[in-house]
């Protein structure tokens, strides 16, 4: 296959940015995206020029490093993918190609299409996680039995990989999707219920506080998000955010 | 330097209560003053980092990720061991630690592999704890599945994604610590050197991959918990930014590094589809629980396929060769690691390959889709299903087991796994070898630690599926925060390690230097021209199928690509900005130097053992006959080299495995 790619360039945080127009040849339909733009790296070094810098590790669709936006799309065209598991069997010969980083205030660009999503980081810091010692000390794991239903749908909650579409993809760049999935799978488990009312007020009000902006309600999120997390967890974290306001309220 | 692996007095069963009992600790007030440096936060460095900190310590924690959260222990798909016996099916810690030793060819220590074991139960317990959300069955309690070299049902697990689901448990841990400023966390960092005062390791030497920065980082203990080197296979599935540069590093400051040839070839991998391949794909191993695996018994048959004129469907079940089963009756397609990869291979070898490089079996789900259809008719009490019936509700319970699997397979080949068997290959996945530690996970430098993949001590010379979890677990969680006390309570006098000494001064201007050297060369090569010239020497002499010519050839072609690429390298940018290429090309030196040591390691193991099977050392007869031959009475012992200028001048110390509890047998699954 042979590819017109418009990359979003851009040296650093501080640069403005602009795309470059690059033509690539003779890629694989069995090629990964990524491994099209490693062809188009390679072509860039033999010729003297600077590589595009795009975050990726591992390379089997969980890690949640590689945050391209594709032909206006978080991940691309395919559903439920990561760029890394996007095949170039999804587009044809002599297409022009899009390629951003993600677009978001609280996701600034490093280089290229690489964003800083310490954002992240610092929301589940501030209460997605369960205070419980790490001494091996806790009781049996089946000393506690949960309900198959409420076990799946954590899991499904917990399948989210962090990786930002849900953000991308969002007019508001809003991080419900990610907070909400975390709050849910906390809030399913009777691990969770402890914290559960403070976890939530905490979690969202760092996301408040990272310049994150409200859900939009158009869906987006979900329609982009590769692991399909769904729109009921952030209609179960604004039931639980309620009820913890009132709760405390009381309180 | 003689190795002393520091055993622990006493029966095997009692060895680390014992131990516990007696270690040193250091009082709470102390811990406040003693600082602790974590490189590498998967599941081994993640987990230790958030118990040091818990303990009191003050920890410093450095990943090349963006964050923590993408370790690779993320891609760990299939699941965890734990001796819990909830099945009643006759596991106990001591069978659990039996199926390791001899999972591993009887090439890892049994005290350490039975600590394993017995710590094993208190990682599901913690993991539940923190809200991981393991499997789970209609009455509330964990599920169960098996694994490959077992004949019981030990291994828990989150859908494909254990390793995904333990390691934001270990994460959560972590942020909780963060965010109370316990941990001081370096993302997008990486090591680049270790730095060893009066001969204790003292800190280490960082670079900022944002800004370029090197700066100095000091420590009264340093952890390594960097995970594994596959990649120096340049095709394995191990993520791209897997490296073995902070344990290379310490190994040149004086680590030893041991077994460095046992590597783990995966049975289960997605095949190559072409040179544009970048990484390999592993499906996860559990798959062997409900797929038979094949390939056409007649060359014929296999040729058609290959060529696309016949659909595996259409071939009769007489017309299939299910190899494992007809050769290892016992364990069928449960087969370990090691057994299934050598006997796909020598299929494929041999001509019975079904994709079109002739690198592929089958890996088929119909007779398990039928078998589960039919019993959920039974179930729901319906009477003469239709074929169509069965097969969807049989999908369905695939579906529910291996869903994540099935759709990710069908992303990467385009076809559809419910309908047509799956094509699998080995590739290179898991490596055993690695750094020398004793039993308190110390390495051969005072005060540098090693745990997890990043070590060598428990897995032997072949790993069993979901052991890999949970070492990296118990080494972080229950193993060093008890040992490292040993070493620290030394240290409460000691007060802050300075950074303004002529040994950091040191270990950051070589630092510097080496970066200069290689931005300087400005040669005709991209890194990754040396890379997959390296890979190939690799796979080809030193994969699963070895042997001395092959083995000597690979040292001098090794050092042959060593000196273009020192001559010939590529490398864009600055050192001072975001600057991938940079930090490939320093990561991919390195993995040259290790390829070296371990065709060195390979060739003196004049034996076949575990993951590798040495082409000079076979069964000759016999109900084995043209198994692997493993060769106690001379090579019953872990190599440890010592760095000593240059790979190929690597100096031998053997450590002698001494067994006083599980006879040594020859491995059989017939």
């Amino acid at each position: 296959m042979n590819l017109t790619l418009k990359v979003w360039r851009q040296k650093n945080a501080r640069s403005t940015g602009k795309m470059e127009t690059y033509e690539v040849k003779g890629i694989s339909p069995d090629s990964s995206f990524l491994e099209m733009m490693d062809e188009l790296n390679n072509d860039l070094i033999e010729k003297g020029e600077d590589p595009v810098a795009f975050d990726h590790d591992c390379r089997e669709g969980i890690c949640g490093s590689c945050s391209m936006h594709i032909n206006g799309e978080a991940h691309g065209p395919d559903r439920l993918v990561t760029t890394c598991q996007l095949h170039m069997r999804k587009f044809n010969d002599g297409d022009t190609i899009y390629i951003e980083p993600w677009r978001a205030k609280p996701f600034p660009v490093i280089k290229d299409l690489v964003v800083d999503r310490t954002a992240f980081d610092r929301i589940i810091q501030s209460g997605g996680f369960v205070s419980v010692n790490t001494s091996g000390n806790t009781t049996d794991a089946n000393a506690i039995p949960i309900e198959k239903e409420n076990a799946d749908k954590a899991f499904d909650a917990a399948t989210c990989i962090g990786c930002g579409a849900c953000v991308a993809a969002c007019k508001n760049a809003s991080a419900m999707l990610f907070v909400s999935a975390k709050v849910s799978q906390l809030a399913l488990l009777p691990q969770g219920q402890v914290e559960r009312e403070e976890r939530v007020l905490n979690m969202v009000d760092q996301m408040d506080d990272e310049g994150f902006g409200n859900c939009s309600n158009t869906g987006a999120c979900e329609v982009q998000c590769p692991k399909g997390i769904s729109l009921d967890n952030i209609a179960r974290m604004n039931r639980e955010y309620a009820a913890a306001m009132a709760a405390k309220g009381e309180k | 330097m003689s190795l002393d692996a520091k055993i622990p007095e006493g029966p095997l069963d009692q060895k680390w209560t014992l131990h516990k009992n007696t270690i040193d600790l250091v009082n709470p007030a102390n811990k406040r003053h003693i600082d602790v440096i974590v490189v590498g936060t998967g599941l081994a460095g993640g987990a230790a980092a958030a118990s040091l900190a818990e303990m009191g310590y003050n920890v410093s924690a450095f990943c090349y990720q963006d964050s923590p959260r993408r370790a690779h222990s993320i891609a760990a798909q299939g699941g965890i061991n734990a001796a819990k016996n909830y099945q009643n099916d006759g596991d106990s810690v001591y069978r659990l630690f039996y199926d390791t030793i001899k999972g591993g060819d009887y090439r890892s220590r049994e005290a350490n592999v039975y600590r394993l074991a017995e710590v094993s139960a208190n990682i599901i317990d913690q993991c539940v704890a923190q809200g991981v959300p393991f499997a789970r069955e209609y009455g509330g309690l964990l599920d169960n599945r098996s694994f490959g070299g077992v004949l019981v049902s030990r291994t828990f697990y989150a859908k494909g994604q254990t390793g995904q689901q333990l390691l934001l448990g270990a994460y959560s841990a972590m942020s909780r610590q963060i965010a109370k400023g316990k941990i001081k966390m370096y993302n997008r960092h990486e090591m680049l050197d270790l730095v060893v005062v009066d001969g204790k390791a003292r800190g280490i030497i960082a670079r900022n991959l944002v800004t370029g920065e090197v700066s100095r980082h000091s420590a009264h203990a340093v952890v390594l918990a960097s995970g594994g080197y596959g990649n120096v296979f340049f095709l394995s599935t191990n993520a791209m930014g897997s490296n073995v540069t902070a344990a290379w590093k310490a190994h040149k400051k004086g680590a030893y590094f041991a077994n460095p040839c046992f590597t783990q070839i995966h049975p289960t991998c997605i095949p190559r589809s072409g040179d544009h391949q970048s990484k390999l794909t592993l499906m996860s191993e559990s798959l062997r629980n409900d797929g038979r695996i094949w390939v056409p018994k007649k060359k014929e048959d296999a040729e058609a396929i290959r060529e696309g004129r016949l659909k595996p469907t259409e071939l009769a079940e007489e017309d299939r060769d299910y190899y494992l089963e007809r050769r290892y009756p016992a364990f069928g397609n449960l087969v370990p690691r090691d057994v299934a990869s050598r006997a796909a291979k020598e299929r494929c070898d041999a001509g019975y390959g079904v994709n079109p490089t002739g690198e592929a079996v089958y890996l088929d789900f119909a007779a398990a889709i039928e078998r589960y259809g039919n019993e959920k008719a039974t179930v729901l009490g319906l009477d003469n299903p239709s074929k169509e019936e069965i097969r969807r509700m049989g999908e369905e319970v695939i579906e529910s087991k291996y869903g994540n699997l099935f759709q990710m397979y069908e992303k990467i080949v385009d076809e559809n796994p419910y309908k047509t068997p799956m094509m699998i290959y080995p590739a290179v996945h898991y490596t055993m070898g690695g750094i020398w530690v004793d039993y308190n996970l110390m390495t051969t430098i005072p005060g540098c630690y090693a745990t997890g993949e990043a070590n060598f001590s428990d897995h032997g010379a072949n790993r069993l599926g979901a052991s890999a979890l949970m070492q990296g677990l118990a080494d972080g969680y229950f193993v060093l925060p008890y040992t490292i006390g040993e070493y620290l309570a030394d240290e409460i006098r000691t007060g802050p390690i300075p950074i303004d000494t002529a040994e950091f001064d040191e270990a950051e201007n070589a630092v510097n230097e080496r970066i200069a050297k290689l931005l300087t060369i400005n040669g005709s090569k991209p890194v990754d021209y040396f890379h997959k010239r390296l890979g190939l020497v690799m796979w080809n002499e030193v994969g699963m199928s070895r042997n001395a010519e092959g083995l000597s050839r690979a040292m001098d072609e090794m050092n042959q690509i060593k000196e273009e690429f020192w001559s010939d390298v590529k490398v864009p940018g600055t050192a001072d900005s975001f600057n991938q290429e940079l930090e490939k090309a320093g990561r991919v030196a390195d993995l040259i130097e290790l390829g070296i040591l371990m065709a060195k390691d390979a060739l003196v193991r004049e034996e076949s053992c575990g993951g590798h099977f040495r082409e000079e050392s076979v069964e000759t007869s016999g109900e084995q006959e043209g198994e692997a031959k493993r060769d106690d009475e001379n090579f019953k012992f872990v190599s440890a080299w010592e760095w000593t200028g240059d790979s190929r001048e690597a100096q031998l110390h053997k450590e002698d495995l001494v067994f006083e509890n599980v006879e040594l047998k020859q491995r059989s699954y017939k």
